[in-house]
């Protein structure tokens, strides 16, 4: 059970207020699919994924990645609630998607990455660490339906 | 055994000769102690971390992050051969230090976090994937001697 302090939360909202849900989402599926090409078995059909500049310019990928920023969204607004906030979407990738779990953590990380590059400075240590608490919260929570 | 292609060396190499030692070492070291405070536990003798503040002003770790990415300079000119490069400091950190190798890991994405807003657009996902490479390789090399 992950616990947020006031300060951390507050961390996460001032970022997260500010995110353009498409261009990071987009960006954020973009760069895992590129980082680690074994994800891309889980996009088969969604079209051309041949080179860096094809998978950044997908308009599905972006599509995709909007949705997923989108229900991290539920997360920031139900920190204190991740289990049952994801208990749907843990099952549906767990029971009909088969995604393998480690892939909502390197999905996290990348967020993290792209946070970091957006907000440079205003991404301090501090805001950091609670985004991280945030995105292994998220990635155990999409998980618990596996076990 | 990490494989790099020509093109991702060249790249690694041009981004590699902009970044200051000091500086990418420090804010790296700083965000591992933040983000993951139980990595404090392995520098009890370096003074207060209770404030960033302090930490700024730390001059053992603004020189162990300057060690730490000069270390991280010489891997880069023998990428063929990490284990060989690497068997004395995996040897220090098993035998002398004790340090859950893990850690290892955490510092390297640390390193590309902090690499990643000072090179905005051109930290392009492909050069990512080449230093996400890297990282992963010197993490490998100093655990070497765990095993």
């Amino acid at each position: 059970m992950v616990h947020f302090t006031a300060e951390e939360k507050a961390a996460i909202t001032s970022i997260w207020d500010k995110v353009d849900l498409e261009k990071v989402g987009g960006e954020t599926l973009g760069r895992l699919l590129i980082v680690y090409p074994w994800t891309q078995r889980f996009f088969d059909k969604f079209g051309n994924l041949s080179s860096a500049l094809a998978i950044m310019g997908n308009p599905r990928i972006r599509a995709h990645g909007k949705k997923v920023l989108t229900s991290l969204g539920l997360g920031v607004k139900n920190m204190d609630n991740l289990k049952e906030t994801f208990a749907h979407l843990s099952e549906l990738h767990c029971d009909k998607l088969h995604v393998d779990p480690e892939n909502f953590k390197l999905l996290g990380n990348m967020l993290v990455i792209v946070l970091s590059t957006h907000f440079a400075k205003e991404f301090t240590p501090e805001v950091q660490a609670a985004w991280q608490k945030l995105v292994i919260g998220v990635a155990n929570a999409l998980s618990h339906k596996y076990h | 055994m990490v494989e790099l292609t020509a093109e991702e060396k060249a790249a690694i190499t041009a981004t590699w000769t902009k970044v200051k030692a000091e500086e990418l070492g420090v804010e790296s070291l700083e965000r591992i102690l933040t983000v993951y405070p139980h990595t404090k536990r392995y520098f009890d003798h370096f003074g207060d971390f209770s404030f960033c503040a302090a930490t700024e002003d730390n001059h053992k770790l603004k020189a162990l992050g300057k060690k730490m990415i000069e270390s991280f300079s010489e891997d880069l000119q023998s990428l063929d051969n990490l284990h060989y490069t690497f068997a004395s400091l995996s040897e220090l950190h098993h035998d002398k230090l004790h340090m859950d190798p893990e850690n290892f890991k955490l510092l390297g994405s640390m390193i590309v976090i902090v690499m990643s807003p000072h090179f905005g657009n051109s930290f392009t996902s492909a050069l990512q994937a080449a230093f996400e490479k890297v990282v992963a390789a010197v993490a490998d090399a100093m655990a070497y001697k765990y095993y």
